[in-house]
């Protein structure tokens, strides 16, 4: 190991201009690409876009929220507003954001393989991404579209033609997603590098795997219902219309089938994340290999069982309540199981508070608060009072936004320098780091106590009495749009630089993407890696460095 | 660590061993390259059998909540076509096997012939469908509110209906994604560029084939069979 990392770096030395930023560029050998790392630099940049619209999209709202009443937008705008807000932040945003960008990026590469198994289907899900979030453009010019991003039925068949488009945008980025986890799969049964066990694997791929069985379990189960709820709009079958036989809640049934294991989609890959990040800064080896990345496929699989605990006020039985008020109550072991091995991990580490680090630490805070509120809505009693309140929107923010989100720039900060081989400023980014914290809980914390004070969530009025905690967030919400575009330009800047001043591994981190250069050669690997230590043996990785630096 | 052997510059992949033209560049060898695509196929197949389980689903619970209609509207469903038309289909799929077991076995010719054979199979399902779809328009026995037969009996008939359309008319477009697949396959098979040592897509569209195959012998019974 020691003589292929050498070479590996030597080789790399020899050509400093060879790697897969800057061979074969041109606008047509980037949009025709097949690699892996191209591909997954695209869906960065064009997720970060959508995640800008709807980021957008979310200020507007809470400003109209300052005052009650009328503040900038009128009623039914502010319906529009939240529904796509809602879907762009779900559909083009959450859904694809790490397995897409970060995943592409470095799942090949964390297996010693050149590239996905199939690298063609691989560029077309980015394609097909790209012709979904169109449409769903389409939907937002044609107007009209306020029905909540869960579309839900019988007003959702009845309202106006928005609704169409945005429901086929939401069937084509199922697709896009499937694509991505049937890539993921076969990627990590089939290509691993010659030693690289299952349990050799870094705990990141144990996440995607995860994530990957859920894109292809429940992502047809919302293509079919797409299709159904397309079907009931153009001609009345009646299905979930029961004047005409069917059944509304039926519906909601098939929505959350989905949309529920699609919230772990969207969280798995962050605490995959975290999985790397946390061992790397505390420079020890991660505690409980196994429970964590056992504990990805338990929450994979418990998460298919607890759709029914989104309709505790839907009409269900009381007996299908409690079943599923029981399962949701499980899921917090196997994340509970998480959290206290990342600490465990941090416990007597030799940590260091890098920009990875510091949203990592933010991640443990707010996903334990957003997983702890939880246990307040699976609660039938208290969700009774809590449903269809800011509570419930305090709640999946600091699990979508607290959770995955800051997992995802705690990604970003870490891959950062693999990806274009250049440092960012760490002082900037930490500065970006704390007011996005603070933002968050600014603008979050409020909403936890309006909703609980009784504030249903997607109102456009309120009493007079909410106002001084609707300002508070909205506050917090531009505190944390400053420590965003704070962040942004921390990680733009550098870019200009010229020279590549990223080490090949500069967090002395010990999976396999560290093993090359920043940026990668075009193939990853100029010669077949073959594994001879763990991904989180960091004292291996430290004598091979001393050794390399001798020879 | 000296067992490792380190190719002299360059991209590893490049030398040493001959490289077959179908072997992609991210794959050792073209063992792996099939035993990853057939994995993808099968995740794909999957993912198909729950998009119609969402289907059969809807079906079930609309069965359950109006059982007369159900029995009432399936008499309109010509049950002779229904069986010609599984007997089509279980047909093709032995063919697609045996397309399967000639190219593995590099007879071109017996190859191509099954193929077309599978495709034409596949041609006569749809036009059966065709006629019975033209019979139901005729009478007026449509989904949702294009339902327009004034003999109904029971409420709800309409219901069997908007079921029918929805199942067979994805299974049929399923049909005919699977014979411009194989259309293909004819293509690339007289161009020769499939082999006894690659016939990958050829092997991983007869799983499909079955599949379609397979979930009409569930839809068969389902829609024609009811009482």
């Amino acid at each position: 190991m020691a003589q292929v990392l050498t070479q590996q770096t030597s080789a790399a030395a020899h050509h400093p201009e060879a790697n897969y930023l800057t061979e074969n560029t041109g606008l047509k050998n980037w949009l025709l690409t097949v690699d892996h790392k191209r591909i997954g630099v695209m869906y960065f940049w064009t997720i970060m876009l959508m995640f800008f619209v709807g980021g957008v999209l979310a200020l507007v709202l809470r400003t109209e929220l300052l005052t009650p009443k009328e503040t900038i937008v009128s009623a039914d705008m502010y319906n529009q507003l939240f529904t796509l807000h809602g879907a762009i932040m779900t559909f083009l945003v959450l859904v694809p954001l790490i397995p897409a960008t970060l995943g592409n990026f470095v799942l090949p590469m964390m297996l010693g393989a050149k590239d996905v198994a199939f690298p063609r289907l691989n560029l077309a899900s980015y394609y097909i991404y790209v012709v979904g979030a169109l449409m769903a453009v389409a939907a937002i010019l044609g107007g009209g579209l306020d029905t909540g991003w869960t579309f839900y039925t019988p007003y959702s068949s009845t309202t106006g033609g928005g609704v169409s488009v945005m429901t086929m945008a939401a069937f084509t980025l199922g697709f896009s997603s499937i694509l991505t986890g049937v890539n993921f799969i076969a990627t990590i049964h089939k290509l691993r590098a010659p030693g690289l066990s299952w349990y050799n694997m870094p705990l990141f791929v144990w996440g995607m795997y995860a994530t990957a069985l859920i894109q292809v379990l429940a992502t047809p189960v919302v293509g079919i219902t797409m299709v159904l709820l397309l079907m009931e709009r153009l001609f009345q079958v009646g299905i979930f219309d029961a004047s005409l036989g069917g059944d509304p809640v039926l519906f909601q049934h098939f929505f959350w089938f989905y949309s529920h294991p699609v919230v772990y989609i969207m969280i798995l890959p962050g605490m995959a994340i975290i999985s790397e990040v946390i061992p790397t800064f505390s420079h020890k080896p991660i505690f409980g290999y196994k429970p964590i990345a056992w504990s990805s496929v338990g929450i994979a699989v418990v998460g298919f069982l607890v759709w029914g605990h989104h309709m505790f006020v839907s009409g269900q039985s009381e007996f299908a309540g409690a079943v599923f008020s029981f399962i949701t109550f499980l899921v917090a072991i196997p994340s509970g199981v998480k959290i206290w091995n990342w600490m465990a991990t941090m416990y007597r580490g030799s940590i260091s508070l890098g920009a990875p680090m510091l949203y990592a630490i933010s991640f443990l805070l707010l996903f334990g608060i957003g997983g702890l509120t939880g246990l307040f809505l699976s609660t039938l009693a208290t969700d009774i009072h809590l449903h269809d309140t800011y509570f419930v929107v305090a709640h999946f923010h600091y699990v979508m936004m607290g959770g995955t989100l800051i997992a995802f720039f705690a990604g970003v900060h870490y891959w950062w320098p693999k990806i274009y081989g250049r440092m960012y400023n760490e002082y900037w980014a930490a500065i970006g780091c704390l007011l996005v914290f603070l933002g968050f809980n600014g603008t979050f914390i409020p909403q936890f106590i309006v909703g609980s004070r009784g504030m249903p969530r997607r109102y456009y009025n309120y009493l007079d009495q909410f106002q001084f905690l609707h300002v508070a967030s909205t506050i917090g919400s531009y505190v944390l749009a400053i420590g965003l575009v704070i962040m942004a330009v921390t990680l733009i800047v550098p870019l200009f630089r010229k020279r590549y001043d990223a080490p090949g591994n500069p967090w002395g981190a010990a999976s396999l993407e560290w093993s090359v250069s920043s940026p990668p050669p075009s193939h990853n690997f100029l010669h077949d890696p073959v594994v001879t230590h763990g991904p989180y043996d960091f004292k291996a990785v430290r004598e091979l460095e001393k050794m390399g630096s001798h020879s | 660590m000296s067992d490792i052997a380190i190719p002299a510059g360059g991209h590893g992949h490049q030398d040493a061993h001959g490289h077959p033209k179908h072997l992609q560049h991210h794959f050792h060898s073209s063992a792996q390259q099939f035993e990853a695509s057939k994995m993808g196929m099968w995740l794909f197949l999957v993912t198909e059998i729950l998009l119609f389980s969402g289907l059969f689903l809807v079906y079930f619970i609309l069965q359950a909540k109006h059982p007369q209609a159900f029995i009432e509207a399936h008499h309109h469903l010509d049950r002779n076509l229904g069986l010609l038309n599984t007997i089509v289909l279980l047909i093709s799929s032995f063919t697609m096997v045996m397309a399967v077991q000639s190219a593995a076995l590099n007879r071109v010719k017996a190859t191509l012939g099954f193929l077309y054979t599978t495709f034409t199979l596949g041609g006569v399902f749809m036009v059966v469908k065709y006629f019975e779809y033209s019979h139901k328009i005729h009478d007026g026995l449509l989904l949702g509110n294009l339902f327009s037969y004034a003999g109904a009996k029971v409420p709800g008939e309409y219901l069997f209906f908007s079921m029918y359309f929805m199942m067979t008319g994805v299974h049929g477009i399923h049909i005919l994604a699977g014979m411009g697949v194989i259309a293909y396959l004819i293509w690339r098979t007289h161009k020769g560029d499939y082999s006894g040592e690659y016939y990958t897509p050829i092997d991983l569209t007869g799983l499909y084939w079955h599949l379609v195959d397979l979930i009409w012998i569930y839809l068969f019974p389902l829609l024609y069979l009811v009482s």
